[in-house]
């Protein structure tokens, strides 16, 4: 397993939410990206965020760990869950929510 | 007129899937001046797409087969492509 690979299994799986983002929650750099923070905003989970525009290492090195070529990338307990129109669609079916219910992931502070 | 990009993604996804529904559309133009717009005019796209391959598989599943696919367009050479993939109902 390469160094880059490490740091990415290190990530997901320190943290029970993930999200592999361009920009910030609060500055996203991108329209799928800013999607995908209104959606973990709405489920009311705590998540953490890496912006890969300020690591190309994992910028490159995410797209190959899921075999996944774009970003927003989203990891809840270290399973990759998909990209931002994954999320939208489980969102709206309620999926979503719900498999942070059976995850058992910690809520946001509010 | 549909560019040379959507032009080759409608040929692979015909080739590859025989869909029954496609719609390649293009955004560009909605995200023209910001990050992401190379200037090509081809850079943010959806697809649209309802074909038998898709029956039985899971959402990661199905835009996993639609990316690859398209080979090095998704992410490389276009910057955004938004894919709502689906199975014919009945």
């Amino acid at each position: 397993m390469s160094d880059t690979n490490q740091r990415i299994a290190d990530i997901v799986g320190d943290n029970d939410v993930v999200l592999f983002m361009k920009g910030t929650p609060l500055f996203p750099q991108c329209g799928f990206s800013s999607r995908a923070v209104a959606i973990l905003d709405h489920c009311g989970v705590a998540y953490d965020s890496v912006d890969v525009l300020q690591d190309m290492e994992i910028r490159q090195g995410i797209k190959a760990y899921s075999d996944w070529p774009t970003i927003p990338q989203l990891y809840v307990k270290g399973e990759f869950v998909g990209g931002s129109d994954i999320m939208m669609e489980m969102f709206e079916a309620g999926e979503l929510q719900q498999m942070m219910d059976e995850k058992q992931v910690s809520k946001a502070a509010s | 007129m549909a560019g040379p990009v959507q032009q080759e993604m409608e040929r692979l996804l015909k080739e590859a899937f025989s869909p029954t529904r496609l719609d390649v559309i293009n955004d560009s133009a909605k995200h023209a001046g910001h990050s992401g717009d190379d200037g090509s005019g081809e850079s943010h796209f959806t697809v649209v797409i309802e074909a038998p391959a898709f029956a039985d598989k899971s959402r990661l599943e199905r835009q996993r087969m639609v990316n690859r696919a398209l080979g090095d367009i998704p992410g490389e050479r276009v910057h955004a492509l938004a894919i709502q993939a689906s199975a014919p109902t009945s």
